[in-house]
């Protein structure tokens, strides 16, 4: 995916240059391995910062939220898809935003990739799907299937559904992805072993919300966790408090979730909090054969209604 | 300072022996990481990490922590009166806090324990607390001690330092404290002759390992206002989230937030960690935030720890260079970056750029 580096820059040059945006959002190289940054270019030498490789794993519609002016932005599919969700929920409008839809052959798991290094990684070098990590003294060539984050290993929508400027030709979509597995191996649980399993996932949280607030869809101007006048939820780490934080946080995604994995990613201690958000789009497909951000014409299945709802007792 | 060896036996047993004197904490491995965690009985401290995801800075300033309780039974005499709870603290042992983070106590230190105000919480923690550090064979890249006021043999913090030569283990008693647990443990064998000559060869290595650096000698220099006021601020802060990742792995982050917790007619009054990255950290109790803006925040955290501490004490930054909040921020901000910024920032010339352009 690194060739698409040149073709995003030359278009934000062009986008800008022609006046059609005033800004173009897109990623630049971390100042760590595995890490690149949330970047926008307002003139061409920030342009030249613009890169693409498989470490842009951040969802960039939460860049855009709410944001006046236009602005081109580099979409991926979860992120073409959360762009959809963001216009369906007028967090922006369409003719607002130029989009630089990016065929995605999916993005790689940093904590995966350290934990298979044997020491601290000091540079990435990507060649297709052959990633070479680097360190002192040791060079290992990795096969990107073997990293990806697990999101994207099950992900149906890698190309973008949404574009003004496609920069490549569509990738492959996989057909034989499960997103599901474990979703199918808690359902099986007892309750108390449900309970159990979740008090274990969320027992490292510290608190910091950075998946509520790397997501896109968690844009609400006050959190129901930082409300104060009522005050919701505690602010300790009251096991009480620290489970309505993940499960409110949960059903509030419901039907809205595109699985993009940015709030796995953002966990500093490593939460598999897409635990949650899975079952939820699971039941939306399941029940209202629905999965977010796919269509601009219609709106997402929890704040609608339909004759045919399967559940009886709203009719 | 006395230099002690210590061999496999004498080490196991002595913290053994320890443990029935303190609460003893070191690394312990967990899934991929290394986290601070009191060690059970036969529980041994793993000393095979570079270093530990969170600070060790809960050992002495817990996340959450209950200062006051109260009752709201209008049929007790002390209806509504506050009431501090037992506030004693077991004797603590930090074994194997790497320089870095045990330079972080002295500088939270200058803020909980002032001439004008005393934190008793943090105090009486801090004081019933030993530190024993372990010096960094080999940096990280993102390790810049060494531009922040100490290094990966830095004994700044601690009352016993370890080295590692292989597997030779070193202990250098740097405090009346160290010397007390010294023998308490029985480290007492004199190391070889030549050691402390290895230990310095290993010690000047190590320094050479660090290979990022920032510069801050210009920082007390800045006029304050105008580095407030400087233009990069709004681009800096553009990839943040808002997290609080970088201040809750931070150890000299140290602010918090005070809060009642009611159930029935008891109640707690706690403090809990608290994050200047939140909007929730500034709001008034009229509604109106001085903060509203996600730059200001991220300003803020900066100018706090790069120049309002530098300038109010006098003593270097509010950083040990551990690089945490690098290698953790979902978003990639990198506190060298902006403070080679804000050491090279100057006001005029910044002007002229504008105006030109």
């Amino acid at each position: 995916m690194t060739e698409y580096t040149d073709k995003i820059q030359e278009i934000a040059k062009r986008l800008l240059a022609e006046g059609k945006v005033e800004m173009v959002i897109g990623f630049r190289k971390g100042t760590v391995p595995m890490m690149n940054q949330p970047h926008y270019a307002a003139s061409a030498a920030s342009v030249n910062e613009l890169i693409w490789d498989s470490n842009c794993a951040l969802n960039l519609a939460n860049y855009v939220t709410d944001k006046k002016g236009t602005i081109g932005i580099v979409a991926k599919g979860c992120d073409s898809r959360n762009l959809v969700t963001h216009i369906v929920e007028n967090k922006i409008r369409r003719e607002q935003l130029y989009i630089i839809g990016v065929p995605c052959t999916g993005m790689v798991d940093h904590r995966k990739v350290s934990a298979m290094a044997g020491g601290e990684i000091l540079s990435m070098e990507e060649a297709g799907d052959d990633l070479t990590v680097s360190g002192q003294g040791f060079s290992k060539k990795i096969s990107k299937a073997d990293v990806l984050q697990e999101n994207c290993a099950s992900c149906t929508h890698r190309n973008p559904v949404i574009h003004d400027e496609l920069i490549g030709n569509p990738v492959a979509e996989q057909t034989d992805a499960d997103p599901y597995a474990s979703v199918r191996r808690v359902e099986d649980m007892t309750p108390d072993e449900k309970w159990n399993y979740f008090e274990k996932l969320i027992s490292p949280c510290i608190r910091c919300y950075a998946c509520r607030n790397a997501c896109p869809l968690c844009y609400c101007p006050t959190c129901f966790v930082d409300e104060s006048k009522p005050q919701w939820v505690g602010k300790s780490q009251d096991a009480i408090d620290v489970r309505t934080f993940h499960l409110l946080r949960a059903y509030h995604c419901a039907g809205r979730c595109t699985d993009c994995g940015a709030c796995e990613r953002a966990c500093p201690m490593g939460i598999k909090i897409r635990e949650f958000t899975k079952k939820l789009n699971k039941d939306c497909q399941e029940l209202y054969g629905w999965e977010a951000g796919l269509t601009l014409d219609q709106r997402p299945p929890l704040d609608s209604f339909k004759t045919d709802d399967p559940q009886e007792f709203i009719k | 300072m006395t230099l002690i060896k210590i061999d496999r036996q004498t080490w196991a047993d002595g913290i053994e022996k320890a443990k029935l004197a303190y609460r003893v904490f070191g690394p312990v491995k967990e899934k991929n990481d290394h986290e601070f965690k009191q060690l059970d009985k036969g529980e041994m401290p793993d000393f095979s990490l570079q270093n530990t995801r969170l600070s060790p800075k809960a050992i002495v300033y817990p996340q959450s922590q209950i200062m006051l309780t109260y009752s709201l039974d209008e049929s007790r005499d002390d209806c509504r009166i506050m009431k501090e709870v037992e506030n004693v603290t077991a004797p603590q042992l930090v074994l194997g806090i790497r320089p870095c983070d045990a330079l972080a106590f002295p500088i939270v230190r200058r803020n909980f324990d002032s001439p004008e105000y005393q934190d008793t919480y943090w105090i009486k923690a801090y004081e019933a607390t030993t530190f024993v550090g372990l010096a960094c064979n080999a940096a990280c890249s993102t390790c810049f001690c060494t531009s922040a006021g100490t290094g990966p043999f830095g004994e700044t913090g601690q009352d016993i330092l370890l080295m590692q030569d292989g597997d030779a283990l070193y202990a250098k008693i740097l405090t009346p404290k160290g010397e007390a647990l010294a023998a308490s443990m029985g480290w007492s064998k004199p190391a070889e002759p030549d050691a402390a000559g290895k230990l310095d060869a290993l010690k000047t290595k190590a320094e050479a390992s660090i290979t990022a650096s920032v510069s801050t000698d210009k920082l007390k220099d800045k006029i304050l206002l105008e580095l407030y006021g400087a233009p990069f601020w709004e681009e800096e802060a553009f990839s943040c989230i808002n997290c609080g990742t970088c201040t809750y792995v931070c150890p000299t982050c140290w602010c918090f937030d005070v809060q009642d917790e009611t159930h029935g007619l008891s109640g707690v009054r706690m403090r809990n960690w608290d994050s200047c990255m939140s909007p929730l950290f500034t709001i008034h109790a009229s509604g109106h935030n001085p903060r509203t803006q996600k730059y200001e925040r991220v300003r803020q955290r900066f100018m706090h720890k790069l120049k309002y501490y530098v300038d109010k004490y006098d003593k270097g930054i509010q950083c040990v260079g551990c690089g945490r909040c690098i290698r953790m921020c979902p978003v990639n901000i990198d506190i060298r970056r902006i403070c080679d910024k804000m050491n090279r920032f100057d006001a005029k010339s910044c002007a002229c750029d504008i105006a030109s352009s």
